[in-house]
């Protein structure tokens, strides 16, 4: 394969595209989805992608814009997430299951009994990242940018609050707004990159560059850092690898993320022991 | 140093202890009729203490006495069914939890852990140079020096408890609360940590930990609470460490010996030798 096979496809917009916003939202996924990891919420980018189609599922029921609804939703299951895990005794893994999948549910329910809503019921369950639009790559390239700007506005207070909430609470950090504004940035991640990865698939781009990158460093700053250029690699990538050996591009990015963990994973020998070993001791 | 006495009034079969205190230093925490619970049975009742500046306190007790949980409500971090507890404005805190409560595996350096401690106001997401040397500072001083970039799994038990007493310092903290801040660790580094905390009470810092070791903790502070469930008494050792007000605390007798010019206390109950010493070896 020569330089000319590889560039090839970028003659069309549609790869252009796809790869903009797969690269963006490998990258975006990767940063948020060192929070999701440490926080123990790894399922909650899969939960939070089936709430979101019950979302949509509701919106085209009562005549609401499909995506204006769906993001409605997303970010109201996500704070109810937030607010089940806070207010009652119960880990975030089981507040998830619950919620989500009430959602998902629910828009089963509601697509079987009156009809979809639109054609692409089938892009939000399955990605379709050939079908990006311009308007996709500003809203992959917004939620990208806010989510930045966020994480950097609010890092310490972020990393506190996942690191030792309560502490964090007791020195004066309103660990309830960040934890509130870390959901909408999720939520905001989520539906952005659902027309990417698709329902099926999310949970893997959230959670697979953070964990590699936890495997790979003991830095918080540094785990940030490299997760999300995982995610940005995996992105763009896939996409390439996706056109060339006609593959999903969906599944692509997800198996060169997985590429990457078993690296790390072979390569990591050395930090799993030793922390192996510290387990033990503690 | 606080200067306190203890009266107590019996309310039917509950005595309350209230704390009267006298001193040069400035009030920085007054709980009143605190009870707190987390579900139906109240896990702390009817709590009046009172920190001042300046104060070294130790709250004793035993196991499910409620101890953490007063601390936690005295800094704000839970709120309390029925009392107050009112704290002087502006007033800089900083915790150190019991190390079981610490996620080991976190991926945060000893100086992103120290770090994150200010996190009021706008910050860089950075470490910036000026605060990379005030940690440094607060890192040498605690004999943690050089270990910044190291992971805090890495350390060892009474490096570990100095770091989280770095990220409280780190803040400016006039107040620092301690959560059993010598469980699990060995008599010379406990010894360590106390020297440590009495350093920085001299230098103006108010220290307020939670403690089940009496004679290796308790017995060396200039005051302690005695808690169960509610306060039984509060002064300073000689005080406090008498067998009625143990007994009360600990529902069991117990006997106060001299040793050293200092305190120490043992069980007296029937149940205090356990396994008899003069018991035959297994297979004589």
């Amino acid at each position: 394969m020569n330089w000319n096979d590889l560039t090839e496809p970028y003659g069309f917009e549609f790869f252009r595209n796809g790869v903009y916003v797969a690269t963006m939202a490998g990258a975006l996924c990767g940063l948020v989805g060192c929070y999701v990891v440490l926080r123990n919420m790894s399922y909650i980018g899969h939960g939070l992608s089936h709430a979101i189609f019950g979302g949509y599922a509701v919106a085209g029921l009562i005549g609401v814009n499909l995506f204006l609804g769906a993001g409605i939703w997303g970010v109201v299951t996500a704070l109810a997430i937030g607010g089940i895990v806070r207010r009652r005794p119960i880990g975030s893994d089981a507040a998830i299951g619950v919620v989500t999948t009430a959602s998902f549910a629910l828009g089963i329910a509601l697509v079987e009994r009156y009809g979809s809503p639109g054609r692409s019921a089938d892009a939000l369950l399955f990605g379709n990242v050939l079908g990006v639009t311009p308007s996709d790559v500003w809203l992959v390239a917004g939620v990208s940018l806010a989510a930045v700007l966020f994480i950097g506005f609010a890092y310490r207070p972020l990393l506190f609050t996942t690191f030792d909430e309560q502490v964090a609470r007791a020195t004066g950090v309103k660990t309830g707004l960040v934890d509130t504004a870390l959901m909408i940035v999720l939520a905001a991640t989520v539906l952005a990159t659902m027309n990417v990865m698709g329902v099926t698939l999310i949970a893997a781009t959230l959670v697979v560059p953070a964990v590699v990158a936890r495997m790979l460093t003991d830095s918080f700053s540094k785990m940030l850092a490299i997760a999300t250029v995982i995610g940005a690699i995996s992105g763009f990538g896939g996409m390439n690898l996706s056109y060339h050996h006609d593959l999903p591009s969906g599944s692509t990015i997800v198996l060169v993320g997985t590429g990457f963990f078993l690296l790390a994973y072979l390569g990591g020998g050395r930090l799993r022991s030793r922390a192996a070993t510290v387990a033990h001791a503690h | 140093m606080t200067q306190t006495t203890v009266t107590q009034t019996t309310v039917s079969q509950t005595t309350v202890s209230q704390t009267t205190t006298t001193t040069t230093g400035t009030e920085l925490i007054r709980a009143e009729q605190v009870t707190v619970a987390y579900g139906v049975d109240p896990v702390i009742v009817d709590v009046d203490l009172t920190i001042e500046s300046g104060d070294f306190v130790g709250i004793v007790g035993p196991s499910g006495s409620g101890k953490s949980t007063l601390l936690k409500a005295l800094i704000g971090g839970i709120s309390p069914r029925s009392g107050s507890v009112a704290r002087r404005s502006n007033m800089t805190v900083g915790f150190v939890p019991q190390v079981e409560q610490i996620d080991w595996n976190f991926p945060v350096t000893v100086a992103e852990c120290v770090g994150m401690a200010r996190s009021s106001g706008w910050r860089t997401p950075w470490i910036s140079k000026k605060e990379r040397a005030e940690i440094t500072e607060v890192l040498d001083r605690l004999g943690l020096h050089g270990l910044d970039s190291r992971h805090i799994r890495d350390l060892s038990g009474g490096q570990q408890q100095r770091v989280f007493l770095a990220r409280a310092l780190f803040t400016g903290a006039e107040i620092i609360f301690l959560d059993e801040p010598t469980s699990g660790l060995d008599v010379k580094t406990r010894h360590e940590v106390l020297h440590l905390l009495a350093d920085l009470n001299d230098e103006g810092v108010t220290i307020v930990l939670t403690t089940h070791d009496l004679n290796g903790i308790a017995t060396h502070l200039p005051t302690i609470v005695c808690l169960n469930k509610t306060v039984i008494g509060a002064g300073t050792p000689n005080d406090i460490l008498v067998p009625d007000i143990l007994e009360r605390t600990y529902g069991s007798p117990m006997q106060i010996l001299e040793h050293g010019g200092m305190r120490v206390v043992v069980d007296a109950g029937p149940h205090a030798s356990v396994i008899p010493f003069d018991r035959p070896a297994a297979g004589q």
